[in-house]
């Protein structure tokens, strides 16, 4: 086949053995704030990652770099071979390759959880509607509530709420799972329900970048753990190594608080 | 029969009813009556539109279309009505030129009952503006985050995720807004568009009898706007979310 040489040549097409995730020297500051101080880390394909660190270290603003929820001020962000910073990347092409579940849920509260599940394939997707329903419901029967369709948000549980918000996320079929405390508004019985469905996706090797206080979930699931604090990574490892011997002062610290 | 019982009425106490006995007069209100609906419905739909869009612009990255949202608004509701309405009709209307109509006679490009239906929409439709961003500013910034997450386009998030919510949120003050703008209809009166306020002095000059038609007047928009009052709560019912908005 002949290529027509473009002006400007595209990126190298991303294949598995490169990290899907690479994040590179990130510095983002929210006015006076500085929230990351140089952050890089980097994921292949089929991993689960955990972050773990104390509050305000800057979690929440790593994972949203990721799907340029967060501009970032310096470094480099690249999703799949692109650049996520890029000013003429298609947010869209992003998103719709990197999915995310929020600690609140966020769920569409005037839809039914099916509607939830199936409006960003058909508005933003183009896709059929017949196929996506179809699809929807299979997702909502993975996270085993098929049965609540047709209920509103406002009718499920915490716990509910946020299994059809993974199963929203899943509709658009996407390469990268991000998840930002998703279990912390939950009370305990609940957390395990959804803690169970990550975990299945995780093994099904999807891509997961999970923020999380679960230690427990943390030393099952990931492949590595990062430990953050004050905007930078302190230390990261395999978990049996990151629990079992850590070596930063402050991740020992951190770890005999929470563990 | 009717017509009877109310001429009855009138032998006995005096009280002349002429809209129920008298053919003319009967017509001419139901006329009235039958502008007065069709003014309301027009503008109240009309205003929405505008307070939709004008919501819409008002959000907009272009800094010149939300300084014209702005600057519409602020001017809409801070003048009266009865001046918006003169200034379209007799400041306007004087301007624009005039053009033959059908039989080839020379008459103004925009009637009174189109400057009446242009003015009080835009009146409306300022305060639609404002009642709908407050609805807006109430929609949570994470539920709009989830959206982004997904995808949704700006324009995707307003229509399918902001409006439907702040919809809801506003109905009341909505609600409040449109029976004024019922009431505001009679205003169209100032520049003879023959509402139902207007009808009813061409009945009074007629039969004298002021304090009859002042009592319908009272009563005829006592209904219109029960009516409307119950249309909203149909919605209100309808737009309930099972479960609440969270
Ligand atoms: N949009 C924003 N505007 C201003 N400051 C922000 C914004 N987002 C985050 N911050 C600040 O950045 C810092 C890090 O926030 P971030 O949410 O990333 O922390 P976190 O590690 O996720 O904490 P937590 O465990 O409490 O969720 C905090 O001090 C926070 O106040
Ligand atoms: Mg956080």
């Amino acid at each position: 086949m002949i290529k027509i040489p473009s002006t400007f040549p595209s990126p190298p097409a991303w294949t598995p053995d490169h990290p899907i995730v690479r994040v590179s020297q990130v510095y983002k500051s929210f006015g006076e704030t500085q929230v990351l101080k140089g952050v890089s880390m980097s994921v292949m394909k089929g991993e689960a990652v955990c972050i773990v660190g104390p509050s305000g270290s800057g979690k929440s603003t790593l994972l949203r770099t990721i799907n340029a929820l967060v501009p970032i001020d310096a470094g480099s962000v690249v999703v799949e071979g692109q650049e996520v910073c890029d000013p003429e990347l298609d947010k869209l092409q992003l998103r719709r390759k990197v999915g995310m579940v929020f600690q609140q849920y966020n769920l569409f509260p005037h839809m039914t959880a099916l509607q939830n599940v199936m409006i960003a394939p058909i508005k933003v997707l183009g896709q059929d509607k017949a196929e996506v329903e179809a699809r929807a419901r299979a997702l909502l029967r993975k996270v085993r509530l098929e049965d609540k369709a047709d209920r509103h948000p406002g009718e499920l549980s915490g716990g509910q709420q946020q299994r059809v918000a993974i199963a929203r996320s899943l509709a658009m079929t996407p390469d990268i799972m991000l998840f930002d405390e998703v279990t912390a508004a939950l009370d305990p019985e609940t957390v395990k329900e959804v803690l169970v469905t990550i975990r299945e996706l995780a093994e099904e090797g999807m891509t997961c970048l999970l923020v999380t206080h679960e230690m427990g979930f943390a030393r099952e699931v990931a492949d590595h753990v990062y430990f953050t604090d004050h905007g930078v990574i302190v230390e990261h490892a395999p978990p049996a190594q990151f629990f079992g011997e850590a070596k930063d002062p402050r991740t020992r610290a951190f770890l005999s608080q929470v563990l | 029969m009717l017509a009877e019982w109310f001429r009855e009425l009138y032998r006995l106490t005096g009280i002349n009813l002429t809209i129920f006995t008298d053919s003319f007069d009967q017509a001419l209100f139901l006329r009235g009556l039958g502008t007065t609906v069709s003014l309301s419905v027009i503008c109240l739909s009309l205003s929405l539109l505008i307070g939709v869009l004008g919501a819409w612009w008002q959000a907009s990255r272009i800094p010149l279309v939300r300084a014209l949202v702005k600057g519409f608004v602020v001017v809409f509701r801070t003048t009266p009505p009865l001046v918006q309405i003169y200034f379209f009709y007799f400041g306007l209307g004087a301007i624009l030129p005039r053009v033959p109509n059908a039989f080839g006679v020379m008459q103004p490009m925009v009637g009174n009952t189109q400057w009446a239906i242009l003015s009080l929409a835009l009146f409306a439709g300022a305060f639609n503006i404002e009642i709908f961003r407050s609805g807006i500013e109430a929609v949570p910034r994470s539920t709009i985050e989830a959206a982004e997450s997904l995808g949704f386009s700006r324009s995707l998030i307003f229509f399918d995720v902001v409006l439907p919510l702040a919809f809801r949120v506003c109905l009341p003050a909505l609600n409040n807004n449109l029976v004024n703008l019922v009431k505001t209809t009679t205003l169209a009166y100032a520049i003879a568009v023959p509402e139902t306020l207007y009808a009813a002095q061409q009945i009074w000059t007629d039969a004298s009898n002021v304090p009859e038609m002042m009592t319908v007047l009272l009563i005829t928009y006592v209904a219109l706007v029960g009516v409307l009052v119950a249309a909203v709560r149909r919605i209100e019912a309808k737009l309930a979310i099972p479960g609440g908005m969270r």
